[in-house]
C-alpha cells in the first residue's frame, strides 16, 4: 500500500490506477514479466504479449493524457517508457533470455568479449565468419541464412529446456551463442545489401 | 454538510476555460505546401481558401517592414522580387549552411554570416532581414492558423504538426519552436506516415502489415506497420530528411541550365535566377505527370531559352534518386525480417508519388498496385486531424510509434556508443554510467550525436552537455548516471545525476543546429507584443488544470471515505473546496495556487485517515504474504 499522490488514499503498489480519484500512478518496481502480467518462463506466446502490451498502452501511452496536468502526463510517460522496455525485452528472445540469466545471478559476457570460456562457440563463429566472407552468390548466401536460422530455431528450444530445467549455466551458454548468431544473421542482411548492387 | 456534497458533485465544477475553443488543428507543414485540416465528431474537414485550394504553398515573402505574405501570393512574388521570397524552408529546419545543395554553384537561398556563438544554425537574408528556418516556418504556421481560425470564427491555440519520420531531433526541435513562436501549443508531434495510416486505416479498417510510402517535396520517408483492431504500431522506419521532389526539380533545373549554357554561354547567377530556374523545372516536372514531352522558357536577365523534355528523358534524370527510394524500402523490411509479400498494402503518401516513374518502381517492388485514394497531398493532414481530436475528445485507437535514427555519445578516438537503437518503441530511456578519468574532476563533456554510422563525424551531431557539479572525488570513483529520455514527440531530454552523492547534475544544453533557451526566449517576445501575456496566460491555465484535478481527487475521496470525518472536519474541507472554486476564474494564478495549497493542508489529517482505513482494510483476512503488492 501506498498514498496516491493525488487524492492521498490508499493505493496497491502496482495498480495503475487509484481505485478512488482515478489518477495514474508511478510505474511500480516490478519484473519485465510481472509488468506484463506473465510467469517468469521463457516461453513466451507472443500473441498473448502483444494483446497485454496493447491493452496496457491503451491505458496508459502519453496520448491519452495529452490534457491532463503536468504531472499526470510525467507519470504516463514514465509507465509507457517501462512497458515499452518490458514488451521489447520480453519480444525478442535474445533479450528475454540474457533478462532471465541476469535475474537468476548469471551474467552473460558481452558480445565480442576475449573471455568466453566456451571454445566451440568462438570457432564456430569464426567459421561461419569466414563462409561468409567467401560467399559470391545469392544462393550460396541463401544457404548459410536457412543454416543460421535453423541453429538458431534450435537454440531457442534448447533455451526453452535449459530454463525447464532450471539450468541457469546451460542457459547462460546457450545465451552466448544465440547472441553471436543473431549478429551472423545481421551480417547476412549486410552482404546480401552488397550482392544486390 | 450538504451543502458541500452538492458543490462538490463533479458534473458541477464550472469549465474554467469558458470562451477558449478547445479545438485543436492538425498541421502538415510541408516542404512545398501545406495543408490544415479540422476533424470534429470524427468528420475531418481540409481548410480550403475561397478558390477551393487546399494546399497553401509553404512559400513566404517578405515586406520591407518585416510583415510576411504566404502561400499563392508569395509564390506570385517570386518572379518579381525573387529576394524577398523564400520556399523549401523545411529543408533547412536544423540544418546548418554546410547541408545546403546549390545548383550551378549557387544556392537559392542568400545565407547571413554566422553568428560568433557555437550554434551552426543557419540564418537567411530574405527581403532585407536576417532569419531563421524556425522563425520562416513560424509565418508559415501562423497563416495556416489563421486560416483555420477564420474558417471556425474561433481562436485556436492548439494543434497537432506532422514531421517526417525521418526527423532528427534538430529537426523535430526546430518545428517545435517555430509552433511556439506560432503561438500554437503542440500537442503531438506526429510522424508524417503514421498520421497517413491512421487517415487510411480508419477509413478502410485495415488490418495487417502496411508500408506507407511518403515522397514529399523534401523528404523520403518509409515506415512499415502493423494495423489491428485500431493498433498502429510501426515496426520499422527509414528514409532520407533530404530526398524528395526537390531533387527532380534540381534535375531537371539543372538540365535546362546547361542547355542555356551551351546556347547563350557562360552567365553568373544569382540566387533569385537559381530560383527562377527551379520554378520552371517544377512547372515541366508537373506536367510530365500527365502528358509525354513539352517545352519550356526560361527567361534570367534579358534572355529567353527554351528547353524541351520528354518523360524518357525525365525518368533518366531521375532514375537514380528513384531507385534510392526503393533500395530504402528494401533495408526497412528486411531489418525487420520481412519480405515484399507480407506486405498487404503500400500507401502513397505526398506529392512526388504522382511522378509516373516513383508509381511504376513501387508497384514493381512490392508486386501491387499501391493505394492513393485519398488525395496523397491532404491524407498526412487528414490524419494530423484525426490525432488532433483523438488527443483532446479521446479515442480508441492507438499510435505506438518509433524512433528512426539510433542516439549515440561521442567515446575515445571519435567513436560512437549507442545508447538508444533506432527502431526502438517510444517513449523510452536508456541510463548510462560515465566516470571521471582525473582526481577531483568536477565537470565532464558529453556529446550527442543521432546516426547508425561508427564514426562521429558521418553522424549529426545533436547538442553538447556539460556535466558540471561532480563532487571532486578520485578518479572513477564517481557514477554518473545519464538519463537519455525520448518521449512521445520523438524529442530527447538528456538528465544526470551522481551515484554515489545523489547529487543531481546541472545539464547545459548546447544543440548543435538549434536556438538555445535565451534565443527562443527572445524570439517569442520579438514576434509577438503578447509574449508575455501569452506565458501568462499559459501558466494560469496549469494552475487550473491543477486547482481542478485537486478538487476532483478530493471530491472523490469524499465520496469514498467521508464517514472517516466529523462533521467539522468535513466543514473545514468543504470551506476550503468553496474557497478554491470561487477562485477558479481567477485571472491571478498565485491567488488560484495559493487557495488550492490550503485545501491541500486542509486535507491532511483526512488522508492519513484514509491510509489508516487502507491498510486496515487490506490486513483483514489477507495473509502477510499479499501485504507487498
Amino acid at each position: 500500500m501506498k498514498p496516491c499522490w493525488s487524492c492521498k488514499g490508499p493505493v496497491k503498489i502496482s495498480a495503475l490506477f487509484c481505485p478512488t480519484c482515478g489518477a495514474v500512478q508511478g510505474p511500480a518496481a516490478v519484473s519485465h514479466f510481472q509488468r506484463l502480467g506473465f510467469e517468469l518462463s521463457f516461453d513466451v506466446d507472443i500473441k498473448r504479449l502483444d494483446q497485454m502490451y496493447f491493452d496496457l498502452q491503451r491505458q496508459l501511452h502519453p496520448d491519452r493524457f495529452a490534457g491532463k496536468s503536468p504531472k499526470e502526463k510525467a507519470l504516463s510517460q514514465q509507465q509507457a517508457t517501462a512497458l515499452n522496455d518490458a514488451y521489447e525485452t520480453l519480444k525478442d528472445p535474445l533479450r528475454r533470455a540474457d533478462y532471465m540469466v541476469h535475474l537468476k545471478g548469471v551474467d552473460v559476457l558481452p558480445e565480442g568479449c576475449n573471455l568466453v570460456v566456451d571454445q566451440s562457440i568462438l570457432i564456430e563463429a569464426m567459421e561461419m565468419r569466414e563462409q561468409l566472407s567467401a560467399v559470391e552468390t545469392l544462393a550460396d548466401l541463401n544457404d548459410i541464412a536457412k543454416h543460421s536460422k535453423a541453429e538458431i530455431d534450435k537454440v531457442i528450444s534448447d533455451l526453452s529446456a535449459a530454463f525447464g530445467g532450471q539450468d541457469y549455466e546451460a542457459a547462460s551458454k546457450l545465451t552466448t551463442r544465440l547472441k553471436y548468431l543473431q549478429k551472423m544473421m545481421g551480417e547476412v542482411r549486410h552482404v546480401r545489401a552488397r550482392l544486390m548492387t | 454538510m450538504v451543502q458541500v456534497l452538492q458543490i462538490l458533485e463533479p458534473g458541477q465544477i464550472p469549465d474554467p476555460h469558458e470562451g477558449e475553443t478547445d479545438i485543436a488543428i492538425g498541421i502538415d507543414l510541408g516542404t512545398t505546401n501545406s495543408v490544415v485540416a479540422i476533424c470534429s465528431k470524427n468528420t475531418t474537414e481540409v481548410i480550403k481558401d475561397e478558390d477551393g485550394g487546399a494546399l497553401v504553398p509553404s512559400v513566404v515573402a517578405y515586406a520591407p517592414d518585416g510583415s510576411a505574405i504566404v502561400g499563392e501570393l508569395a509564390k506570385r512574388v517570386l518572379l518579381s522580387r525573387p529576394d524577398s521570397v523564400v520556399g523549401s524552408i523545411k529543408r533547412l529546419m536544423g540544418r546548418g549552411p554546410k547541408d545546403l545543395k546549390s545548383l550551378g554553384g549557387q544556392l537559392p537561398y542568400d545565407l547571413a554570416p554566422q553568428g560568433d556563438d557555437d550554434s551552426q544554425l543557419v540564418r537567411l537574408n530574405v527581403g532585407g532581414h536576417t532569419l531563421t528556418p524556425i522563425e520562416i516556418s513560424a509565418d508559415i504556421l501562423r497563416a495556416l492558423r489563421e486560416r483555420a481560425e477564420q474558417h471556425i470564427s474561433a481562436v485556436i491555440k492548439k494543434a497537432v504538426i506532422t514531421v517526417p519520420a525521418y526527423f532528427d531531433d534538430a529537426q523535430r526541435t526546430a518545428t517545435k519552436d517555430a509552433a511556439r513562436l506560432a503561438g500554437l501549443d503542440v500537442l503531438r508531434l506526429v510522424n508524417e506516415p503514421t498520421a497517413a495510416a491512421l487517415a487510411y486505416g480508419l477509413d478502410k479498417s485495415a488490418e495487417g502489415m502496411y508500408v506507407v510510402f511518403d515522397l514529399g517535396g523534401g523528404t523520403f520517408d518509409v515506415s512499415l506497420l502493423r494495423m489491428q483492431k485500431g493498433v498502429f504500431q510501426v515496426l520499422a522506419t527509414g528514409g532520407d530528411a533530404a530526398l524528395g521532389g526537390d531533387d527532380f526539380d534540381h534535375a531537371i533545373a539543372d538540365c535546362f541550365l546547361q542547355q542555356r549554357h551551351a546556347q547563350v554561354g557562360e552567365e553568373t547567377l544569382s540566387s533569385g535566377d537559381v530560383k527562377v530556374a527551379l520554378m520552371t523545372a517544377r512547372l515541366a516536372k508537373e506536367c510530365l505527370t500527365q502528358t509525354q514531352s513539352g517545352e519550356w522558357m526560361l527567361t534570367i536577365g534579358e534572355q529567353t531559352t527554351r528547353h524541351s523534355l520528354d518523360l524518357a528523358a525525365f525518368n533518366d534524370l531521375i532514375a537514380a534518386d528513384v531507385k534510392r527510394t526503393v533500395k530504402i524500402c528494401h533495408e526497412v523490411l528486411t531489418e525487420a525480417g520481412f519480405d515484399a509479400e507480407d506486405i498487404s498494402g503500400v500507401v502513397l503518401v505526398g506529392g512526388s508519388t504522382r511522378v509516373p516513374l516513383v508509381r511504376q518502381a513501387v508497384a514493381d517492388y512490392f508486386g501491387c498496385e499501391p493505394l492513393a485514394d485519398i488525395d496523397p497531398d491532404q491524407v498526412v493532414a487528414v490524419g494530423a486531424a484525426l490525432q488532433a481530436e483523438a488527443l483532446t475528445v479521446g479515442s480508441d485507437t492507438l499510435l505506438l510509434d518509433i524512433t528512426p535514427l539510433s542516439l549515440g555519445l561521442e567515446t575515445m578516438g571519435g567513436l560512437v556508443e549507442k545508447v538508444i537503437a533506432r527502431n526502438t518503441p517510444i517513449p523510452v530511456a536508456k541510463a548510462q554510467e560515465f566516470t571521471t578519468f582525473k582526481d577531483g574532476q568536477t565537470a565532464m563533456a558529453i556529446h550527442v550525436v543521432q546516426g547508425e554510422r561508427e564514426l562521429v563525424d558521418q553522424n549529426r551531431s545533436l547538442a553538447r552537455f556539460n556535466l558540471t557539479g561532480i563532487p571532486p572525488m578520485a578518479a572513477g570513483a564517481a557514477h554518473i548516471r545519464v538519463t537519455f529520455q525520448v518521449d512521445a514527440d520523438g524529442l530527447l531530454t538528456v538528465s544526470a545525476a551522481e551515484d554515489t552523492s545523489g547529487i543531481e547534475q546541472h545539464v547545459e544544453v548546447k544543440p548543435t543546429y538549434g536556438l538555445s533557451e535565451d534565443e527562443m526566449t527572445k524570439m517569442l517576445y520579438d514576434s509577438m507584443a503578447n509574449a508575455q501575456d501569452d506565458m501568462q496566460l499559459r501558466l494560469l491555465t496549469e494552475a487550473r488544470v491543477e486547482a481542478e484535478r485537486a478538487m476532483n481527487a478530493v471530491t472523490s475521496a469524499l465520496q469514498a471515505d467521508c464517514r472517516l470525518l466529523s462533521v467539522e472536519e468535513r466543514e473545514a474541507i468543504g470551506e476550503k473546496m468553496d474557497a478554491l472554486h470561487h477562485v477558479l476564474k481567477s485571472q491571478d494564478r498565485d491567488v488560484i495556487n495559493s487557495a488550492a495549497e490550503q485545501l491541500d493542508v486542509a486535507t491532511r489529517i483526512f488522508a492519513e485517515k484514509r491510509m489508516d482505513k487502507g491498510i486496515r482494510d487490506a490486513l483483514t483476512g489477507v495473509d502477510v504474504e499479499t501485504l507487498s503488492d
